[in-house]
């Protein structure tokens, strides 16, 4: 009995908020424009080696003499034209741009991931499991909560530095940041699951589950886990933005993506220096684009929040 | 409330311990401290005397308990990189952070309670509706991209103000401080708005709401029916309630704020101690960053007793032994 | 003293525009309140009760708002008074009780300061008399050691006397008129009687009108000189409380009274109204009663529902119950 209700539920239940998401998603035009930045960003980002105009990373196809040509205009020696300019080792900013979204969201979304995984299963075990093993984890989760995420995200990136030999640290970069970032940021997830899961534990369902004999694994998977699915999203969307605000941030503090694979973070700390000799979109289109894809999936998240919960609002 | 304040500082000690542990591990095992701190040239007689002063060869907890000790005493060692005890280039930078900590505090913590204030009471004027579009970008808005965009209107532009450093300082004894010289004023500004414009944001964003939910209660709709003015029931009545659950976020706001002023810091290349340990971080400076760390913790720990004993000086409905009240 | 009622209700109507049409949570109300007279106002809830306390003293949230009707002071009409004119009014000349005395007080102040701050408002003495003053209402209500507990914070006193702390906050600016508005059903039952036997008193010694909201026929009739019965915004019967309870004439009143285990009815089992009252939005054509009224015909079903100045003056029903039952009013 208790099977036939856990095949009915979550099935009607998703539908029910499927449609009702669908319907508050078309009459939220701020949704709706943001997540077509955000489509068109993601994809431009999917697609760099098919639009990229040049491959920025490539020296053979770098020209110096390119070096700090102006948007749209045509380079005074090589005649060339670049669609955003170049930077001063000639560059096409367009095609850094496409690159280091690709660096900006692949950290961002592996960082989330992490986040959401270790918090999913860490909150899932400290409200089922209970005990020391939920005061141990949620003893951590209040001092890591006591310090800023980016804070912590520094510390974990100085160590995990200090660890890798200093031949492998550029290749490590990108790794040791989304760990960073990741690590910094489960702890929202495993607040939110374990409060679920308290209350979820005690319904009759879960109870009876257990009295037919289900394993604990199977419990949490099959009848808690789709519970707490909601909240999850939400956080993991405006945790998306927050990431890639952080991974930004370092990188732009010269502590994260290496000038070898630069991220949005780099290019604009690369920019930073251009800005005071009058080059400015080399600085300009980086921050613009970071600043768009930022705002577009706060709004996005701020949207599903109130969508999800009406009470919100 | 004693018990309770034993209690939070017990928990506080806690706090600090399990930092104490992360910081003294990096120590211990990140990079071979022995390495570090010996050149190319070394003989084995070397390492081991080195491995016996420092304590290498005792058990873990002897050993946490005296870097514990040497903690206490502000004794982090030499860093790697200067050579120079790192708790003397820390006091050396400290001044810097601190006042440019305490003005963006200000700001954000005045800014944001009058901005909040502003938003709830007006809430469906034209310019509070402005203000709200306008923190929603700013919450987006990374940090640095702030100081940047200010950097390049005011300095870059305008050439009104400095980009970078802290101007001319005085030294008044151990302390050096920017606020008596014009130089030293003008440089605070960009980096103090910087730091304090996104703790602003979400301050506001706090005491609307909150205020908001305090404009609905029963005690308001009642002070309105005795003919209280209008004013009186938003700064009297109103404020002082909203700003109880306020207090504890508010808080930790500020604290964080000495956190973030390391992009600021790196943004305008302000040298406090925030700059010094994004460099610690580049170059793997492990006692450097260990000591930051442990000197925030002390910071936010003691920041959050005082927020909790502020918790008991606004709300009478605390200081009430919880036996003794009720009914 | 004048004949002039303190507060006087002329043809009241609330309205409030919703995306499916205007409801009027009061419609078309009329009574009049005496100095030293308790009415009571009764009705289930959601019958426009609290509603018309509201707008007596301009608190009615948006976007409910007075559409028609006058409301009279002492004879001046302040439905027609805005912002600052109403808000002097309010404390001053009219005082009101809510329901909560747990929320209705400011946890955060003491309530000493809350009765300063209402007095130095509306009543030009200085800081120290206002004290004086505090203390006296304090008094006034019943607070032992009022002088020393002045100073305490509302979460000091218990529940029932937090409600007299409530009642000396509405009555410390002397108002004419004081609107309770269920002052006792938050109240354990054993407090019930104190505070309505305080209330009765303070109308007595102070000449003060009081409009006694409530769903409870036994405040009603232990307190009320006269009785408002209110069912779906409109007033259903109106008369001495004596009158009312012992013979009512509408319908629902009968009903209500018979719902209620009332001491002087004996053993009687209790009867219920069949149905639940309509809602706003959703009002039945003809009657509003008449779903649920065992005396329906078919008068009731087609036209509204009389109002009392139309029939007797009493009940505003087409076939009143009691002595004269047979007789059609009004035909």
């Amino acid at each position: 009995m208790a099977d036939i209700q856990s095949e009915i539920r979550p099935s009607r239940l998703r539908r029910a908020w499927d449609s009702d998401l669908a319907w508050s998603f078309r009459h939220a035009p701020v949704a709706v424009v943001s997540a077509v930045v955000v489509l068109i960003l993601i994809a431009g980002a999917l697609l760099a080696p098919l639009i990229a105009p040049h491959d920025p990373f490539n020296p053979a196809t770098l020209n110096l003499m390119n070096g700090f040509t102006p948007p749209g205009q045509a380079n005074q020696f090589t005649g060339d034209l670049f669609l955003l300019g170049t930077d001063d080792q000639g560059r096409d900013v367009f095609s850094t741009i496409l690159y280091g979204m690709r660096i900006s969201l692949f950290v961002g979304f592996s960082a989330v991931l992490l986040a959401m995984v270790l918090g999913v299963i860490l909150g899932l075990l400290a409200g089922y499991v209970g005990g020391w093993t939920e005061t141990i984890i949620m003893r951590v989760a209040d001092v890591q909560l006591t310090f800023p995420a980016i804070l912590v995200a520094m510390l974990i990136f100085g160590i995990a530095k200090g660890i890798t030999p200093p031949e492998y640290r550029d290749q490590m970069a990108i790794w040791v940041l989304i760990l960073a970032i990741g690590l910094s940021d489960w702890v929202q997830f495993a607040r939110v699951v374990r409060g679920a899961t308290l209350v979820e534990k005690n319904k009759e369902y879960v109870q009876a589950a257990r009295l037919i004999g289900r394993s604990p694994f199977a419990i949490m998977l099959r009848h808690i886990l789709p519970n707490v699915l909601n909240p999850v999203l939400v956080i993991a969307t405006i945790s998306l933005a927050l990431a890639i605000i952080a991974e930004a941030t370092l990188s732009f503090l010269g502590v994260g993506a290496p000038p070898t694979k630069p991220s949005l973070g780099t290019l604009i700390r690369i920019g930073q220096e251009f800005m005071f000799s009058g080059e400015w979109w080399i600085l300009f289109f980086p921050a613009a684009t970071l600043l768009a894809l930022a705002l577009s999936i706060n709004l996005l998240g701020d949207w599903l929040r109130d969508a999800l919960n009406p009470r919100l609002r | 409330m004693l018990a309770y304040i034993i209690r939070r500082v017990f928990q506080s000690v806690l706090v600090l311990l399990v930092v104490g542990l992360v910081a003294f591990a990096m120590f211990r095992f990140v990079g071979d401290p022995v390495d570090n701190m010996l050149g190319q040239e070394r003989t084995q007689a070397d390492i081991e005397r080195l491995r016996e002063q420092l304590g290498l060869d005792q058990p873990f907890i002897v050993q946490y308990w005296r870097f514990l000790e040497q903690a206490a005493q502000g004794n982090f060692g030499l860093s790697y990189r200067q050579g120079r005890p790192v708790a003397e280039i820390l006091i050396e930078r400290l001044p810097a952070t601190l006042e440019l900590a305490f003005v963006s505090g200000l700001l954000a913590l005045f800014g944001g309670i009058a901005l909040g204030i502003f938003t709830a009471i007006r809430r469906r004027g034209v310019s509070a509706n402005v203000i709200m579009t306008v923190s929603l970008i700013g919450v987006s808005l990374p940090t640095f991209l702030i100081g940047i965009l200010l950097i390049y209107v005011f300095s870059v532009e305008l050439g009104w103000l400095p980009s970078f450093g802290r101007g001319e300082v005085t030294r008044i004894g151990g302390w050096t401080t920017g606020f008596l010289t014009e130089s030293g004023l003008k440089a605070l500004i960009l980096p103090a708005i910087t730091l304090g414009l996104y703790q602003m944001t979400l301050i506001m964003r706090l005491v609307r709401t909150e205020m908001l939910e305090v404009l609905r209660m029963d005690y308001i709709r009642f002070a309105r029916a005795r003919g209280i003015r209008e004013k009186s029931i938003n700064f009297r009545h109103a404020l002082k309630n909203t700003l109880v659950p306020v207090i504890t976020i508010t808080g930790l706001q500020l604290g964080s704020i000495i956190a973030f002023a390391i992009i600021t810091e790196t943004v305008f290349q302000w040298p406090g101690v925030g700059l010094l340990f994004i460099n610690a971080i580049q170059f793997v400076d492990i006692p450097v960053m260990a000591a930051y760390l442990m000197m925030i913790s002390v910071m936010f720990v003691g920041i959050n007793l005082i927020v909790d004993m502020l918790y008991f000086a606004i709300d009478p409905r605390l200081r009430v032994d919880r036996t003794a009240g009720g009914h | 003293m004048t004949d002039t009622p303190v507060l006087s209700v002329r043809n009241l109507v609330v309205e409030i525009p919703t995306r499916h049409g205007v409801l009027r949570p009061v419609d078309n109300v009329s009574y009049d309140i005496r100095a030293g007279e308790i009415l009571g106002v009764v009705g289930e809830s959601g019958a426009g009760k609290s509603m018309t306390g509201n707008a007596v003293v301009g608190l009615l949230d948006r976007p409910a708002r007075i559409t028609s009707g006058e409301i009279l002071l002492s004879g001046q009409p302040i439905h027609t008074l805005k912002g600052e004119a109403l808000r002097r009014l309010r404390g001053k000349k009219m005082g009101m009780i809510f329901q909560d005395p747990l929320t209705s007080l400011n946890p955060l102040l003491t309530v000493g300061d809350q009765l300063t701050e209402t007095i130095l408002e509306h009543l030009g003495v200085s800081q120290q008399q206002a004290r004086e003053r505090a203390v006296a209402a304090l008094e006034e209500v019943g607070i032992p050691a009022a002088r020393s507990r002045i100073d305490s914070y509302p979460h000091e006193f218990s529940g029932g006397m937090r409600q007299r702390v409530v009642i000396a906050l509405a009555l410390c600016a002397e108002p004419d008129l004081i609107i309770a508005d269920e002052p006792t059903t938050a109240l354990d039952v054993s407090v019930q009687a104190q505070i309505v036997a305080l209330l009765k008193r303070l109308c007595r010694e102070r000449g003060v009108a009081v409009m006694l909201v409530t769903h409870d026929m036994g405040v009603i009739a232990e307190a009320a000189d006269r009785v408002a019965v209110m069912y779906a915004g409109r007033l259903a019967e109106l008369g001495p409380v004596r009158e009312v309870l012992t013979e009512a004439r509408h319908p629902y009143t009968s009903g209500l009274m018979a719902s209620t285990p009332l001491a002087s009815q004996g053993h009687e089992r209790l009867r219920q109204i069949p149905g639940a009252m309509p809602r706003l939005g959703n009002l039945p054509d003809g009657c509003a009663f008449h779903p649920r009224c065992e005396f329906a015909q078919d008068r009731c079903r087609q036209n509204p529902g009389p109002t009392l100045d139309t029939c007797d003056g009493r009940a505003a029903c087409w076939f009143p119950l009691g002595a004269d039952r047979k007789q059609e009013v009004g035909a």
